[in-house]
């Protein structure tokens, strides 16, 4: 992070990741709102690709763009009357003082935190270090993961079964 | 191939853009010109490119489809109809872009900009000749993937803001074929990366190119689930039930005229051009060709590989009907990716065996390459016959969810015909 190009880039992502954030909480349309949502989503990828860390931005961008919004818009699309407009909500002002609360919160401590910098460089190929942590130091916290995944799906599925279609 | 730098070395193209950099160089100026230049080189050339196969394809496309179909095609334009590319496409640029009143505006004209950007920015990481692609990331494979996702996006905003409801019953249906067969194209490239063990493209060639071999010798069922999976991702016939012209008008696209029409015709074909390019450097062994490399210039065996295959689309677009919606599905969930999880193990395994014993890869791939060929016919014949649709008892007999998204069901024959009737749940 010495070069110009770098602060270029890291600041203008930044202002793309926050700004359509930002966006997605005050625009009323709910499927504009995920496409902003979306748009942040890229700007973290792109903030990723200036640690070079390629590994996590492709997956960022597979996993969040790819199939969460997806997800997210099949799920705007499915609510009746959410379709539309954004309505009117009783918990703003709740939400506005939790917000600022978790925002102060986060700020204090990065800038209460001494960060170390670690000296050793940058990794040459990423996706080869991911994989082999995962599958050596972290085989069972990536295992637990995959589990945890596989239940959540068997339980979507066993909510949305329809009564007696088991078996005709 | 011996390194010529002469820039008039036409085997590779680096070569003379190489000088001509060398040229900008030497001028004086910051460091960072060279490099913009040399990107605005390669994404020029590629569009370049891409706007004339485009153009010389819809010609071949709609006369080779002619004549499968037994019909003349275009001949009037220009000799043997060659210009009517050309005439489209002026066509298209001055005919009237409508949009509709009840249209959401920004999304709407969000969509057919959008749906560009997948098609163009994976040729990005396709290797064209030794060292001639624009950014040979390590993550390649996954790159590709990633990138074609944020299709399903742009047709979903261009069907929704089209407030139509043709629209957005092809982009639901879209969406759902999507993320299906998202799965099988990823698990399809998965066996390929287990082989080479790299998920940089180029170095995927290499690997090719070093065992003399080409991956789709080694692993023909991942070529297939790719190539089908593939059509579905571009949209093309048999595959195309998202803008089925005789159940939803035009699918996503059925408000759209004139140039952002001719959007969603270009970048259609640009993914297709796109998929291609994939399958040639994963599977057909990029531009490598058993030593032809040598005398021909790698980026022409390429694109003969590319068209190859382009025509490979144009065929199965000609000759095969239109599949159903629940057909469609049912053959990902059911059918591909349960033969691919298989594929996967067998490959993995395989791997792991000639890894650890340190076998001569003479002796192993040519038992692997057959051990995998006679597992795709038996696996795809005998999950037909035993598994899958071919027996009675397996069809789907109630409608749960792709009724949703504006699937017609039709009674089962028991002697009142195949005619529609209501739901069966009704029924």
């Amino acid at each position: 992070m010495e070069d110009t190009g770098s602060i270029v880039a890291f600041w203008l992502l930044a202002a793309l990741t926050l700004g359509s954030a930002l966006a997605v909480v005050v625009i009323r349309d709910l499927i504009r709102a995920v496409v902003l949502l979306i748009t942040s989503f890229l700007g973290v990828a792109g903030l990723y690709i200036t640690l070079s860390a390629d590994f996590v931005a492709v997956v960022q961008v597979l996993i969040y763009v790819g199939a969460i919004s997806v997800l997210l818009l099949f799920a705007v699309m499915l609510t009746p009357r959410a379709s539309r407009d954004n309505a009117e909500t009783f918990f703003q002002i709740p939400a506005i003082l939790l917000t600022g609360l978790v925002a102060f919160t986060i700020s204090l401590v990065s800038l209460d935190t001494d960060w170390t910098v670690v000296e050793r460089g940058g990794f040459e190929e990423t996706a080869s270090a991911i994989g082999e942590s995962l599958l050596d130091k972290y085989v069972l916290p990536f295992e637990m993961a995959a589990v945890l995944l596989l239940v959540a799906m068997l339980g979507a599925i066993v909510l949305v079964h329809p009564e007696g279609t088991e078996e005709e | 191939m011996p390194v010529l730098a002469k820039w008039y070395d036409l085997r590779d193209l680096g070569n003379a853009v190489g000088a001509f950099l060398d040229w900008i160089r030497d001028l004086g100026g910051p460091d960072w010109i060279p490099y913009v230049v040399s990107g605005l080189i390669g994404i020029v050339a590629i569009l370049l490119w891409l706007l004339v196969s485009q153009l010389a394809f819809i010609w071949i496309e709609r006369r080779v489809i002619g004549r499968m179909q037994a019909r003349i095609g275009p001949n009037r334009v220009g000799p043997w109809g060659l210009l009517q590319p050309i005439a489209d496409a002026l066509k298209l640029l001055l005919k009237e872009a409508i949009t509709n009143r009840y249209a959401d505006k920004p999304l709407f004209w969000l969509g057919p900009v959008l749906i560009f950007i997948p098609a163009l920015v994976v040729f990005a990481v396709i290797p064209f000749g030794e060292g001639m692609s624009l950014a040979d990331l390590n993550v390649g494979v996954l790159f590709v993937i990633a990138i074609t996702s944020i299709n399903a996006i742009a047709i979903f905003i261009s069907g929704w803001a089209s407030n139509n409801k043709f629209a957005l019953l092809g982009s639901m249906r879209a969406i759902a074929m999507l993320i299906s067969y998202e799965l099988v194209q990823a698990f399809a490239l998965l066996g390929v990366v287990i082989f080479a063990g790299s998920m940089r493209l180029g170095d995927i060639v290499a690997w090719q190119s070093e065992f003399n071999t080409w991956m789709f010798l080694l692993q023909p069922l991942a070529l297939v689930a790719f190539l089908i999976a593939s059509a579905v991702e571009i949209n093309r016939s048999p595959m195309d039930i998202s803008e089925a012209e005789s159940e939803i008008v035009a699918g996503y696209h059925t408000e759209y005229s004139g140039i952002k029409f001719g959007f969603f015709y270009a970048a259609e074909y640009f993914a297709a051009f796109a998929v291609s390019g994939v399958v040639v450097t994963l599977f057909l062994g990029g531009w490598t060709a058993w030593g032809l490399e040598e005398w021909v210039p790698g980026w022409l065996i390429f694109l003969s590989k590319l068209y190859l295959v382009f025509f490979l689309f144009i065929w199965t677009r000609g000759t095969l009907p239109r599949l159903r919606i629940d057909q469609l599905m049912a053959f990902s969930w059911k059918f591909l990716l349960e033969l691919l999880f298989i594929h996967i193990l067998v490959v993995g395994a395989q791997v792991l065996i000639w890894h650890e014993g340190d076998y001569p890869a003479e002796v192993v791939l040519p038992i692997f390459a057959v051990i995998n060929w006679t597992l795709a016919v038996a696996l795809i014949v005998g999950w037909a016959t035993f598994m899958g649709h071919l027996s009675p008892e397996r069809r789907a007999k109630r409608a749960v969810l792709t009724q949703e998204l504006g699937a017609i069901y039709y009674r089962p024959a028991d002697g009142h015909g195949d005619r529609p009737t209501r739901p069966l749940e009704e029924a």
